[in-house]
């Protein structure tokens, strides 16, 4: 009972759309279950799930970062222009990328903490600045082509694996950021970006160095997008369009994933867990046989379903609550209009105000 | 920020911001007219001011209903394909025929309406960030526009086709279309009840609940209007080019730019404080800038870089000293709401700028 409330609950949909999805790619495809094929599927996810991962902590520290795809774009082209056929220089090259994404993130967490603006600006002027000089550096041609050493880090795998035939690396490091970053947000730190995004002045009253928190989570964005960047080389190419739209995949995937835009609500795991169902309604549209055209206009009403499900259930959750605590403690959604309106036994199911969100995500933990 | 760069500043604190931002763009303006005299052309020679106002025209339109919108606190992407779209539509619907004007345009519009009502109440009704609801919107039109047209259709007679092209003196028609548009934005957002409650929905939703104000309706009719605005955009652009093209909406990157145009016109991105002049202030800014990059011959990639340090480097002037010091929303002058003497808390400060960030 537990568990099916915590699958309907705004949080645990994501998993719930997830698993429907993967079901209905299964019965069009049955080869899709197959664990090579999995492995194909994960491989091919990596790089969306892990910017999403990036975009999560930012966007749960309260702000935007639209650079993402610039980054993803411009870590591309250098990769492509730097290493070029050398193989000597694929690991300074990396650290060189590595270095290039700090500083990207550095910056844009300088300037919404210290020049005070919007995230949504910096980092829109950084997306323009960025790609702009990518271009301008490459004529706006595609350029280079790394080492096939640097490629096999997106495109190649641990060989000759039983069952799994070829356990792709790109899975393997999703994995280790996956666990970083489940590691990271259970830290004082993480659960301090949390605490920024939900109330950045009650955060700074308790000893916050908020510029510090906040420009950690650009500098986790932009690094993620490097890393996907890294990814995205060895199978994608090296072209000046390969990292365009990432920005709005991976906030489309965070929210997919129950965060909120605004900051101080989510969970790292669902963030991911968006950029999988994301994925998997691209190649279930795929497998249905749906013109690749109308690709978009399905994406954008699952958008729109999914966040509005969500929204709306939990004002209904909250309606019980204040209900059960009395006056309203948040200023969020005050009862202005009219009675609450859930029964007793919704109430019992939502539990009061601080653990509302724990439990649901503990029995998903133990699920999965 | 160091308290020597605060001192200087201080004595036109009382500034408004829409000044402020005409006083940016006098600065462009003059740093532009110095720049273009270095390469032997002259900056206010009438064909160079007619290219900086037809540049406005269409980013124009955009911004005027995309600072609607941002005042209430919402967010419109969806803004290009309705571009797009509009411009096919009347295009389709005029088949080369100047009597089916008036129906196209008609159509045009009623169809752009209908996407703002929808966004607005996706927004409103289902509680979806419009963000969100907006991006989704979006890809719902790119979607149809993918779908069923290969490539440019419809035919604009020549008489529609005046409009983007023709002129009085130095001035396009377009220009004066907008600028019109924009005087009755303007008025609507000060002498009408919904324009009003834009301001004060987009300040704090709560409160104005709270004050008995209907939230809901604001917001509904600012991204209507944001859309029909869009869908002028795109009329004009159909007129501009004789066809209607699928593309011509996202080409422009006109969500982000006309987001950022409004932002350079000191409108405070959170929503609640604003102006449509400051708007067209800031879409001044960036034809300005647009035109002497290309008299300069400026790298097109260059422009980009440009154009994003420009848009950061504003908005970070502005905010550096105008967030909290904006005309006060229902008072004739400023200073309701901040006693401009005082300094805010950095407390205010941070809370501000934070906002200004969760859209």
């Amino acid at each position: 009972m537990k568990i099916v409330s915590a699958l309907v609950s705004p949080r645990g949909a994501v998993f719930l759309l997830l698993a429907v999805l993967l079901i209905a790619i299964t019965v069009l495809n049955p080869s899709f279950a197959e664990p090579g094929q999995l492995m194909r599927f994960i491989q091919r996810v990596a790089p969306v799930a892990i910017v999403a991962i990036g975009q999560y902590f930012v966007i749960v520290g309260g702000e935007f970062d639209l650079s993402m795809g610039s980054v993803v774009t411009a870590q591309v082209v250098i990769a492509g222009n730097l290493v070029g056929q050398d193989e000597s220089r694929t690991i300074p090259v990396l650290f060189l990328m590595l270095a290039f994404g700090v500083l990207v993130g550095l910056v844009n967490g300088l300037i919404v903490s210290f020049l005070r603006v919007p995230s949504f600006i910096a980092t829109l002027g950084m997306m323009l600045a960025l790609l702009g000089g990518v271009l301008y550096w490459t004529g706006g041609a595609a350029t280079g082509n790394p080492d096939d050493s640097f490629r096999q880090i997106g495109r190649g795998g641990i060989q000759d694996v039983p069952v799994l035939d070829l356990i792709p690396w790109s899975v393997l490091i999703l994995i280790v950021v996956l666990a970083a970053a489940i590691w990271f947000s259970k830290r004082p730190f993480g659960r301090t970006i949390i605490a920024l995004g939900d109330n950045p002045t009650a955060a700074g009253f308790a000893g916050v160095r908020t510029w510090w928190v906040k420009t950690s989570t650009f500098i986790l964005s932009s690094l993620s997008a490097t890393l996907a960047g890294i990814l995205l080389v060895g199978y994608a190419g090296v072209h000046p369009s390969v990292g365009r739209g990432y920005e709005f995949t991976a906030i489309t995937a965070v929210v997919l994933g129950g965060v909120v835009l605004g900051g101080g609500r989510g969970w790292v795991v669902a963030a991911a867990a968006g950029a999988f169902a994301l994925e998997a309604l691209f190649t279930l549209l795929n497998f249905a046989g749906v013109p690749s055209t109308l690709r978009d206009a399905i994406q954008g009403v699952i958008i729109i379903a999914a966040v509005a499900y969500s929204a709306v259930s939990f004002r209904a959750r909250r309606r019980g609550r204040t209900d059960v605590a009395g006056p309203p403690v948040d200023a969020d959604d005050g009862p202005v209009d009219g009675a609450p309106e859930t029964s007793p036994a919704r109430e019992k199911e939502s539990p009061p105000q601080s653990g509302a969100t724990r439990p649901a995500i503990h029995s998903l933990e133990a699920e999965g | 920020m160091s308290e020597a760069s605060v001192r200087p500043l201080r004595r036109r604190r009382r500034i408004d911001s829409t000044a402020l931002v005409y006083l940016a763009l006098l600065g462009v303006i003059i740093v532009s007219a110095i720049l273009v005299a270095t390469v032997g052309r002259s900056f206010f020679s009438a064909g160079n001011i007619r290219d900086i106002l037809t540049g406005m025209s269409v980013l124009g339109f955009v911004a005027i209903g995309q600072t609607l919108v941002i005042l209430c606190g919402s967010l419109d992407l969806s803004v290009p394909y309705v571009v797009s779209l509009s411009s096919l539509i009347a295009a389709d619907t005029m088949k080369g025929s100047a009597a089916n004007i008036a129906p196209a345009v008609l159509a045009a519009l009623a169809v752009a309406a209908v996407i703002g009502l929808v966004n607005g109440l996706i927004v409103t009704k289902l509680h979806v960030n419009g963000f969100i609801a907006t991006l989704g919107m979006g890809l719902i039109i790119k979607g149809y526009l993918d779908t069923n047209y290969k490539g440019t259709s419809g035919d604009v007679p020549w008489e529609f086709q005046l409009i983007g092209a023709t002129g009085v003196g130095p001035i396009p028609v377009s220009t004066i279309l907008m600028i019109v548009v924009a005087l009755l934005a303007a008025l609507f957002l000060s002498r009408t009840r919904t324009g009003n409650h834009m301001f004060a929905v987009g300040g704090n939703e709560q409160v104005a609940r709270l004050s008995g104000i209907r939230t809901a309706q604001p917001i509904i009719v600012a991204h209507v209007l944001c859309s029909v605005t869009a869908a002028f955009a795109g009329l004009l652009l159909a007129s501009r080019l004789g066809v209607g093209s699928p593309t011509v909406g996202i080409q422009g990157g006109y969500d982000l730019l006309s987001i950022a145009a409004v932002v350079l016109g000191g409108t405070i991105l959170a929503g609640g404080r604003g102006s449509v002049w400051g708007t067209i202030g800031g879409v001044a800014i960036f034809a300005v800038l647009d035109n002497v990059m290309s008299v300069l011959q400026v790298n097109p990639f260059m422009k980009d870089v440009v154009r994003g340090v420009v848009i950061v480097a504003a908005v970070a002037v502005y905010t550096a000293r105008q967030v909290e010091r904006r005309r006060a929303r229902f008072g004739a002058d400023g200073g309701a709401d901040t006693d401009p003497d005082v300094d805010p808390s950095p407390s205010d400060r941070v809370s501000e700028s934070v906002k200004g960030g969760s859209v």
